[in-house]
């Protein structure tokens, strides 16, 4: 079969794949057209988080019982711990410890472990990362979502101890809503900090869960800032300081909200700025941050 | 190279220019395991610390066109499972570029199953995985289930794939993965699996999406199936493109080599 001599000789391959609109396989999208592919995998990515949620305890024999069991067990360890041997209640008043302890564990807990799954997001997901082709934000934001889950079974064994000690729901426990909306999104932006971190570096795993624990004994978990700080003739900025980090403030927006006796005293200043400021930078970076090596993960 | 025949317009739809794949292995640097080795390779500064690279595919050129199906030989560990994740822009280039016509598909969809989930999840959680919509999978399900055989004895898709055999969870796996139209399809060989009655179904199914698609390639050990399947093939070895053209040319001269 003899043709004529085909037009697209001698061009180069990048010459010849403009020619006929071919694009760079593995290419990163524009920042919207990330936004958009995200969007339309929304699906997969509320399917992928609860699907985890449940293979989490599929082998149990209580099953998904062990969803509230876990977060009580915990809140009891450090009731134990810290509210009867240590004694670290000063400042708080009598009755309201183990609804503020509890608060804050498992306000605290839904921070850490998503940081701790986000680390793990890309590293430890590389066989479905090089076999399937989809934005990879949906790993970290899928965990940060199981993680949102977990914290919601929290909070229904939450509202049992607030009522067991003497807080009943009133129209101020709708606060928790928009506290913990902040909450999730400072928690995304930083899962995907972490997954990016993560995947060039996996030893961060190892690592995280130290630094975790260290930001958790600062942050207020277990005792109250401002009562710990009050006889140390600091002054004032340094609590307002320790306040504004966002754990502390998210944790501190949702005692507010739901625990009687702990009034607005125990806030610092500027609280809900703080708290949409934290979930803005952290949203709006980790995204970013996310999205610039996004043709790079899944090599090693 | 081998020249191509050229007749019509030929429109191309996988452009590799020079590529290069390089993977980077942690903890895989020979000497001493032990801590205070890691620990003295951290101290010594220089290239990149406990790092070892692997050269997979060094600087592969070829252009694919519509219509063809583009077989893929080559000893083990020669780099096609590579080359192909790297059409499909899984992984990134180290040097070089791919270009390619739309979203190529690799049919490959085990890793986002789960073993602790039903064989039912998994095929929603497989389907959005690979891109389908909750109505395009809700319509293909039962498609997808029979397609399996997984019900054939019992109910089975109903139970965590963990319980299933490992001939069943593959043929599930296939099931959930071939549901998918595709444009450029890349297939390796290993996912045809199952007893013989499956790999017949699974065989005529890959001829259908071939068919769909635009250009297939497919890696593969027989021979056979590559003569039946192909009209272009590439051959690599050691990561390098040491032949690429017409099936027949190129098989005569791989068995010539491989000794048959």
């Amino acid at each position: 079969m003899s043709a004529p001599p085909s037009p697209d000789e001698g061009l180069t391959a990048a010459e010849l794949a403009a020619k006929y609109g071919l694009s760079v396989s593995g290419a990163r999208p524009s920042l919207s057209e990330y936004v958009r592919q995200l969007w339309d995998r929304r699906h997969f990515i509320l399917a992928f988080s609860r699907a985890k949620l449940t293979a989490q305890y599929s082998q149990a024999k209580l099953g998904q019982l062990w969803q509230v069991a876990t977060p009580l067990l915990n809140a009891a360890v450090y009731f134990f711990i810290f509210g009867m041997l240590l004694g670290a209640r000063e400042g708080i008043p009598k009755g309201i410890y183990v609804p503020f302890l509890v608060t804050g564990v498992f306000v605290f807990t839904f921070t850490q472990s998503s940081v701790l799954a986000g680390v793990r997001a890309i590293s430890g997901n590389l066989g479905l990362v090089r076999a399937l082709h989809f934005p990879r934000a949906s790993l970290p934001l899928s965990f940060a979502l199981q993680q949102l889950q977990q914290l919601l079974y929290s909070m229904a064994v939450l509202v049992v101890i607030m009522m067991a000690f003497g807080s009943f729901p009133d129209l101020s426990w709708l606060l928790v809503v928009p506290a913990l909306t902040l909450q999730f999104v400072f928690n995304a932006g930083l899962a995907l900090i972490f997954a990016r971190m993560g995947s060039k570096t996996p030893d961060l795993a190892q690592l995280m869960p130290f630094i975790l624990r260290t930001w958790m004994y600062a942050s207020g978990v277990m005792f109250s800032i401002p009562a710990m700080l009050a006889d140390k003739n600091w002054p004032g900025w340094i609590t307002d300081v320790l306040q504004w980090n966002p754990a502390a403030i998210y944790m501190d927006l949702v005692r507010f909200a739901m625990i009687d006796g702990y009034g607005s005293d125990f806030l610092p200043a500027h609280v809900w700025a703080f708290a949409v400021g934290w979930a803005l930078l952290a949203g709006g970076v980790g995204f970013v941050y996310f999205w610039k090596a996004e043709e790079r993960y899944g090599r090693g | 190279m081998a020249e191509l025949k050229k007749d019509g317009p030929r429109v191309p739809t996988v452009i590799a220019d020079d590529l290069h794949i390089v993977y980077r292995v942690n903890g895989a640097k020979s000497g001493k395991g032990s801590a205070t080795a890691a620990l003295s390779r951290i101290l010594k500064r220089g290239e990149e610390r406990g790092v070892r690279k692997v050269h997979a595919v060094r600087g592969v050129s070829f252009v694919a066109y519509r219509g063809e199906a583009i077989g893929l030989i080559g000893s083990n560990g020669s780099g096609k499972s590579t080359l192909l994740r790297a059409i499909a822009g899984l992984l990134p280039a180290e040097q070089g570029k791919v270009y390619t016509d739309g979203q190529p598909s690799l049919l490959g969809v085990n890793a986002a199953l789960m073993n602790d989930l039903t064989g039912e999840r998994n095929v929603i959680l497989g389907g959005l995985a690979m891109g389908m919509s909750r109505e395009e999978i809700k319509a293909r399900y039962q498609e997808i289930v029979d397609f399996s055989g997984i019900n054939e004895k019992g109910d089975f898709i109903t139970l965590p794939m963990r319980t299933y055999s490992s001939g069943m969870a593959a043929r599930l796996r296939f099931s959930i993965a071939a549901a998918k139209d595709h444009d450029v399809l890349m297939i390796d060989e290993a996912l045809a699996t199952g007893d013989r009655k499956f790999q017949k179904r699974s065989e005529e199914r890959i001829r259908e999406l071939r068919k769909e698609a635009g250009t297939v390639f497919l890696v593969s050990h027989n021979n056979k199936s590559i003569r039946d399947t192909c009209n272009r093939v590439l051959w690599l070895e050691r990561g390098e493109l040491r032949m690429d053209g017409p099936t027949d040319e190129v098989l005569k001269e791989y068995e010539k080599f491989t000794g048959k």
